[in-house]
């Protein structure tokens, strides 16, 4: 049993927070690999080379794209003195929640296989690292995980997801079963496909795929960021607020895949979160702002957005202008900002605690750094308001699902090429069943039976 | 112990092995054991129908085609049998990949009993016998013989049961229902009584068969030709196929037809009720394609010659249990069939089976020791399945008295290891039938590479000949001397080597590449290969074949070959039988049970259990390794 060799997984080693710190670990023959693919040293050293039990300080970097994914401090252990007795590749990150899910990823893209619950500790177990005593505590994390893990991939499943994921196992299915059933019965009338009908069946099947990997991609607050619009008359203080939030927290991650960063998208890291924030400061001091906001355009992006930072300007007073402004955002999660403290006042406390009551109202100044604490927290809360709560599991549940989606998509790639290759049925079906496993594993289901049931119930066959 | 047993006379002889029944499983059963040296006793209800086929006079097909070809490398009978008096040969799926080519012969059933009936008269191992048994002696939960209905104790070490549909078998024709085993034989019906009292569960299933008519009456003109292939056999020894074919015929039913058997639904025992068996999904009857399928406008029938003496002729797809006078009325409506003259009509046949998630995967079971099952009392269908697993029973059986480990193929082997794991692991609602779909690594699994896979285990086993072996490691040489040549051999892009490729339709060449590059070209086959390296080793056809889908395919093969490396490392794993399972408390109840009942042999069985999930896995591991540190410390 001991001497049982089996393969590399990878998982995130420890409870997230919004601390911002974290621990990858990968654990099995080929962690020190795959590690090595994607972790560039300062020192230059490649980590595959590496002493048992150093450190190495360096960068997590995604090799297709060239992008540093985190900053990190990779520590190897080589078999057997390690946690698990394998080979054990750990990353350090400190970028917080997003950094750490893109590494785990990078991994799985890499040829580590996602830790199912328990699992490091069962390799412990395994290979001796663990002792007696310690097997029922294993067992019992064993249990508790998996059905922890069980309840959460329910939920999460509850929304639309598991409905496009089986629309989408329907039709690659229903494939299958055509093209298994005219493989097992060649003598009964079932008509074939011609190259173009399957080629589109196989786009009909590869493009929903396609879009579920952007919807997963959306998980918004690890992924994408909280898109945030900072918006105000001019000069009340836009920029500065940006820029003292852009210095203070530039974020390490921005290469997100999928997404393009333009001039007015800045990246901000607020402790472990993301945030997209769209600067209309970029729009010309000059010209009217409630116009330009007006700009169709304009108000989608101020529509999509999942927050609004909406500025005003304590010497100025409560303009017309700003209650323009005010109309058109609020009906989003709004934060009022009341900035420029340091200067006059020329406004009506209970004016403004009136006309924004259904937003928070912070005062601050962003020149003299004052209710700069309070903002951020206030952020945060608006966020976790509205977001499910930031519990690892559900992280984990996402990243297995968006690995699934991903690799169902490589297999279907796999489908077109050898289509295109002009091989035989036979050879569709190998890389369509793994299509068929991958969005399998995400809603929770075996299939080999359920084909030979999908054959017999489409087709009239047998003698 | 047998003063328990009510018998007159106990047979003066004591056999290694009895086998019940003398179908395609208890052929394979008999053969094996008589071969490896062991004395074999075969009983059969009837010395007319060894190797019978009550249903098609036919064989293979894809899977169950493959399933013959791994006999043939194990040392089976069935494969050469069919070989020496078959009508005729075809291969089906040509044209969908290498791994699902299937045989599909036509068999003479007259011939094909005679010489089976032949081979098991004259194996010196192996007496033969007509008589019905009906009580199995049992001691201590160990197998001891059998008593017949005659009353003739016979002794037997191990006891294999292949009753195929005769135990408590009962026919149905519309409203006419008798008791009887396949053909109208006599059937068995005291076995089942013996099979319960040891604590068998029996379940029933049905299976069916068409009319058969007289060849004289049939109009082939109204039909579509089908004619068999030059060259090809199921065993990979037989001389190449080179007898005169007889043709198969197809026709269709319409309308008509359609019409005939919804008017007379009523009087169909399958809706009316009478019948309550189990049949098989892929097997339907014409009444149940019918109704199931109201859209299909017509069915496909299949005119297979029943033999060269015979002007019996039986119509494939054609299957059913309605009134007699309804099956005249049915044939009126079809082309080429409107004055059929039926001579046996059809019928449906309900039987006993077992569960056969009561076997272990050497196919004994698990209630009495040293009793084997094998065929369609284990509730498969199909001569291919039965002649697999009789093969495999008839083997262990063998093995277990010379004190070896048992014969267990895997599913990455062998169709025959897919069957009986899924047969013991999961159990089957229908008669089970072997398809390629089912096996997770079909494109290693070839029909192409039975003997590559297996050839070696039937030698070992003493199963395949010094000389059937010689040839075996020839042609093994071959392909890999050939698959060398290839890999080294490098091509120069010549004017005239971009001139043949082009006349090829191949692309163009570049630089220097191997001859397996070229070979890799879809469009490129082995005898092309000659132009661009003359000195390309002369090499059978089989051997040109083998090298040709292991080049082309290299890369889909490699995938599965390292999925199966992965496979191999939970199969390999195995589970201690005396592992008491009520003590696992912190496993969930259900798969507890599970476990209990499947007594899976390694993990990687363990995890195809339905209802075990991959966490209880991983406790069952703890637990394994947790034993196996205690008796450490113990020692």
């Amino acid at each position: 049993m001991t001497n049982m060799k089996e393969d590399t997984i990878s998982a995130i080693a420890t409870p997230f927070g919004t601390s911002g710190t974290g621990k990858v670990r990968i654990s099995g023959p080929d962690a020190i690999n795959i590690g090595s693919k994607i972790f560039e040293a300062s020192s230059g050293i490649d980590i595959y080379e590496a002493d048992s039990h150093t450190a190495h300080h360096g960068y997590v970097v995604n090799p297709k794209t060239g992008k540093t994914v985190d900053e990190v401090l990779a520590i190897v252990m080589i078999k057997p003195r390690s946690f698990t007795g394998e080979n054990v590749l750990e990353f350090d990150c400190h970028g917080g929640m997003v950094p750490l899910e893109a590494v785990l990823e990078l991994t799985l893209e890499h040829g580590a296989r996602m830790a199912e619950p328990g699992e490091f500790s069962r390799r412990a177990f395994m290979n001796g690292k663990l002792d007696m005593a310690q097997a029922e505590a294993i067992i019992d994390v064993i249990n508790s995980k998996t059905e922890k893990s069980l309840s959460i991939a329910m939920e999460q499943l509850k929304g639309g997801l598991s409905e496009k994921v089986n629309k989408v196992k329907d039709d690659v299915m229903e494939l299958l079963a055509h093209l298994e059933a005219s493989i097992d019965f060649p003598e009964d009338e079932i008509e074939g496909f011609d190259s173009n009908q399957l080629e589109e069946r196989l786009k009909e099947i590869k493009e929903p795929i396609q879009k579920l990997i952007k919807t997963a991609k959306q998980g918004k607050l690890y992924q994408e960021g909280i898109k945030t619009v900072i918006v105000g008359k001019p000069n009340v203080g836009k920029s500065s607020l940006l820029n003292y939030l852009l210095q203070e927290n530039r974020a390490i991650v921005t290469d997100v895949p999928g997404t393009t960063r333009d001039v007015i998208e800045e990246y901000i890291n607020l402790d472990g979160i993301p945030l997209k924030v769209i600067d209309t400061a970029g729009v010309r001091e000059s010209e009217d702002v409630v116009e330009k906001i007006g700009v169709e355009k304009t108000r989608e992006s101020l529509k999509k957005a999942d927050l609004v930072l909406m500025m005003l300007d304590v010497s100025q007073g409560l303009t017309e202008e700003d209650i323009k402004v005010y109309n058109l955002i609020k009906e989003q999660h709004t934060i009022v900002v009341v900035n420029k403290t340091d200067l006059d006042e020329n406004i009506d406390f209970d004016e403004l605690e009136e006309q924004f009551k259904e937003h928070p109202l912070l005062w601050t100044s962003v020149k003299e750094e004052k209710g700069m604490e309070e903002l951020k927290n206030t952020i945060l809360e608006e966020i976790f308001q509205e977001q499910i709560n930031v519990d690892s599991d559900v992280m984990v549940t996402k990243v297995r699902h968006r690995d699934a989606l991903n690799k169902a998509f490589e297999s279907i790639e796999k489908v077109e090429q050898s289509l295109e290759n002009g091989m035989p049925y036979d050879f569709l079906t190998i890389d369509l069943k793994d299509v068929l496993f991958y969005l399998s594993s995400i809603t929770g289901e075996t299939v080999t039976d359920d084909i030979i049931d999908q054959i017999f119930s489409d087709f009239c066959l047998g003698k | 112990m047998e003063n328990n047993y009510n018998y007159n006379k106990k047979f003066e002889k004591e056999y290694d092995v009895i086998v019940i029944g003398a179908g395609h499983a208890g052929c394979e059963a008999s053969l094996a054991p008589a071969r490896m040296g062991l004395d074999v006793l075969t009983l059969t209800v009837n010395l007319d129908h060894v190797a019978f086929m009550p249903c098609n006079p036919s064989l293979g097909g894809p899977g169950k085609g493959h399933i013959v070809r791994e006999i043939d490398a194990l040392g089976g009978e069935m494969p050469r049998n069919m070989d020496e008096t078959m009508l005729q040969i075809r291969m089906l799926n040509t044209a969908k990949g290498p791994a699902v080519h299937g045989l599909r012969g036509q068999a003479d059933k007259k011939k094909y009993h005679q010489r089976m009936k032949q081979i098991l008269e004259e194996e010196p191992n192996l007496d033969l016998k007509q008589e019905i048994a009906e009580t199995l002696v049992v001691e201590d939960d160990e197998i001891k013989g059998v008593v017949t209905k005659t009353g003739i104790l016979f002794k037997g070490k191990k006891v294999v049961i292949t009753t195929g549909t005769f135990l408590k078998g009962k026919v149905i024709i519309g409203e006419a229902t008798f008791n009887a085993g396949p053909n109208q034989q006599y059937p068995a019906n005291k076995l089942s009584g013996s099979l319960e009292e040891i604590g068998f569960n029996l379940r029933r299933f049905k299976t069916g068969t068409p009319p058969r008519i007289n060849k004289r009456s049939i109009d082939f003109s109204k039909m579509h030709e089908q004619e068999g292939e030059k060259g090809l056999t199921f065993s990979f020894d037989s001389p190449p196929f080179e007898r005169n074919q007889v043709s198969c015929y197809l026709t269709y039913t319409n309308d008509k037809t359609h019409e005939v058997i919804q008017d007379n639904k009523m009087r169909t025992p399958l809706f009316s009720g009478v019948i309550d068996g189990v049949g098989p999904r892929y097997c339907p009857s014409i009444e149940d394609k019918v109704v199931r399928f109201p859209d299909k406008g017509r069915h496909q029938l299949f005119l297979e010659p029943e033999g060269e003496l015979t002007g019996e002729y039986y119509i494939s797809g054609l299957s059913t249990s309605m009134p007699e006078d309804v099956q005249y009325e049915i044939l009126s409506t079809i082309p080429g069939l409107e004055n059929a003259e039926i001579m046996r009509a059809g019928y449906a046949i309900e039987y006993d089976c077992i569960n056969p998630n009561d076997l272990k995967l050497n196919l004994e079971t698990k209630k009495v020791d040293g009793l084997f099952s094998a065929g369609q009392i284990n509730g498969t269908s199909g001569y291919e399945e039965a002649a697999g697993q009789g093969l495999i029973a008839g083997i262990n059986a063998a093995l277990a008295l010379k004190g070896k480990e048992p014969l267990i193929l895997d599913r990455s082997e062998a169709y025959i290891g897919v069957l009986i794991d899924e047969l013991v692991t999961k159990g089957t609602e229908e008669p089970y039938r072997m398809m390629t779909s089912r096996a997770e690594y079909r494109l290693l699994l070839r029909q192409d590479n039975a003997d590559l896979r297996l050839k070696e285990i039937g030698y070992e086993l003493g199963l395949i000949s010094e000389e059937r072996y010689q040839m075996f490691l020839d042609k093994k040489k071959d392909i890999e001397r050939t698959l060398e040549f290839l890999r080294d051999y490098q091509v120069t892009p010549t004017p005239e080597n971009r001139e043949k490729l082009k006349s090829l339709d191949s692309g163009a060449l570049k630089k220097p590449v191997k001859l397996a590059k070229i070979l890799k070209r879809p469009e490129v086959d082995y005898d092309d290969l000659k132009f661009f390296a003359p000195e390309l080793p002369e090499v059978s056809r089989e051997v040109k074949d083998q090298v040709s889908i292991q080049t082309k395919y290299k890369g889909y093969i490699d995938r599965q070959m390292s999925q199966v490396e992965q496979f191999k490392k939970m199969e390999d794993n195995l589970i201690p039988e005396d592992i008491d399972y009520s003590s696992l408390e912190n496993m969930r109840l259900e798969a507890r049970e599970k476990l209990k009942k499947i007594k899976p042999r390694s993990l990687g069985q363990a995890s195809r259990i339905s209802g075990v999930s991959p966490a209880d896995i991983s406790v069952l591991m703890i637990y394994l390794e947790q034993e196996e540190r205690e008796n450490k410390d113990e020692e």
